[in-house]
């Protein structure tokens, strides 16, 4: 039953990035709107565990969802079968994860690194 | 044939499949008849044409399912399409239906279709003997009302040949197949329910579905697979998630 597995947790990372999703808008247009500086933001996010968790999880549950996503798509549009599908999505979402902390760490790293 | 039955001497040009896999399509000037179906087409063609010309029919009233073809690019019975509903300047073009083997001319072959029926397990579990009484089914259970909103599939594979996925992913079992699942975990008779949840949520199976649903669009009987395949997935994650799969 892999692929149920993988389809029920690609729903559970779905329904659980929703209100991430709707907290990151929020926060995009609050940020654009007041006219805040990197700088400004940055302040704000280094040193901040609460904005490393958010972010962190985020990138996780987004890395989680998104490579089992890939795996889908390239079993219908590509001749992988088996292991080798399952290797690319781990890799993948691998990839992601760290892309991900990387950014995450730099915007929420104490002494704002931030580049 | 009487001159009432003639709109009037004009043709109409239609274009048919020829060959199997590789092939081309060739065309012919066939009269143009009052109520004529697609099907009086390809027969006209095959009495008066070219009688070499290989289609499959049977009951030609809308019951069998064994006449469907791909009219226009999109795949109808033929026996039920009225000329006068799909025709297009003048023009028809038939073809065998999508996503199967050709075997020749309009004769697709279905042994795929048929074999992932057998695939989602779609075949009923007696769960009494003949020795048993009688069982009273009543009509106005939820359960059966799903299982009676399904049950009218005349295995035409139309919905087969309009389903993307079943031409992405070869393992697919498709809507029919699974349509017809979803007929028998409703069914209080049927005695094969968790081995069929077991087959309809392997690779493959409900889950590759992307209900968007070109199947229920196209299918003659106005079935809703999509719909079935939806109760599907839903099935067997909660069964999943209680731990049964
Ligand atoms: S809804 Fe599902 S079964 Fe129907 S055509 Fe789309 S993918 Fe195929
Ligand atoms: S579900 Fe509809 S389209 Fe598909 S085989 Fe049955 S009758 Fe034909
Ligand atoms: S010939 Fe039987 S459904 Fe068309």
């Amino acid at each position: 039953m892999w692929d149920l597995r993988l389809y029920v947790i690609q729903r559970a990372t779905a329904m659980l990035m929703v209100p991430l999703i709707l907290a990151h808008l929020v926060i995009i247009f609050y940020a654009t709107q007041t006219g805040i500086s990197a700088e400004g933001i940055l302040s704000r996010t280094a040193g901040s565990l609460g904005w490393a968790v958010f972010y962190g999880v985020f990138v996780v549950l987004a890395a989680v969802h998104g490579a089992i996503g890939v795996r889908t798509v390239l079993r219908e549009w590509s001749p992988l079968r088996g292991g080798l599908l399952d290797a690319i999505m781990f890799i993948f979402a691998a990839l992601l994860i760290g892309l991900g902390a990387r950014a995450v760490v730099a915007v929420t790293m104490p002494g704002g690194l931030g580049t | 044939m009487t001159s009432a039955d003639t709109i009037s001497s004009e043709t109409i040009d239609v274009s048919v499949w020829r060959g199997g896999a590789e092939g081309r399509y060739e065309t012919f000037a066939v009269p143009l008849r009052q109520n004529q179906t697609i099907l009086d087409v390809v027969t006209w063609i095959q009495r008066n044409a070219d009688p070499t010309l290989s289609y499959r029919f049977a009951c030609r009233v809308g019951m069998c399912g064994s006449c469907a073809m791909t009219v226009n690019g999109r795949p109808r019975w033929t026996c039920r399409t009225h000329v006068s509903k799909v025709v297009e300047n003048g023009k028809v073009e038939l073809g065998p239906l999508a996503n199967l083997p050709v075997i020749k001319d309009l004769a697709a072959d279905m042994t795929s279709f048929f074999e992932k029926w057998q695939k989602a397990d779609g075949a009923f579990v007696p769960s009494k003997t003949r020795h048993d009484p009688i069982e009273e089914i009543l009509p106005n259970t939820p359960a059966r009302i799903e299982a009676s909103a399904a049950i009218e599939c005349i295995n035409c594979g139309i919905c087969f040949a309009a389903c993307d996925t079943v031409r992405w992913q070869d393992e697919y079992l498709g809507p029919a197949a699974l349509n017809r699942a979803w007929t028998l975990v409703n069914d209080e008779r049927d005695a094969g329910k968790s081995d069929r949840l077991r087959a309809v949520a392997a690779a493959g199976g409900c889950h590759a579905c992307h209900s968007h649903q070109s199947c229920e669009q196209h299918c003659p009987q106005k079935l809703n697979p999509t719909a079935s395949i939806a109760g599907l997935k839903r099935l067997t994650m909660h069964a999943y998630l209680r731990g049964d799969l």
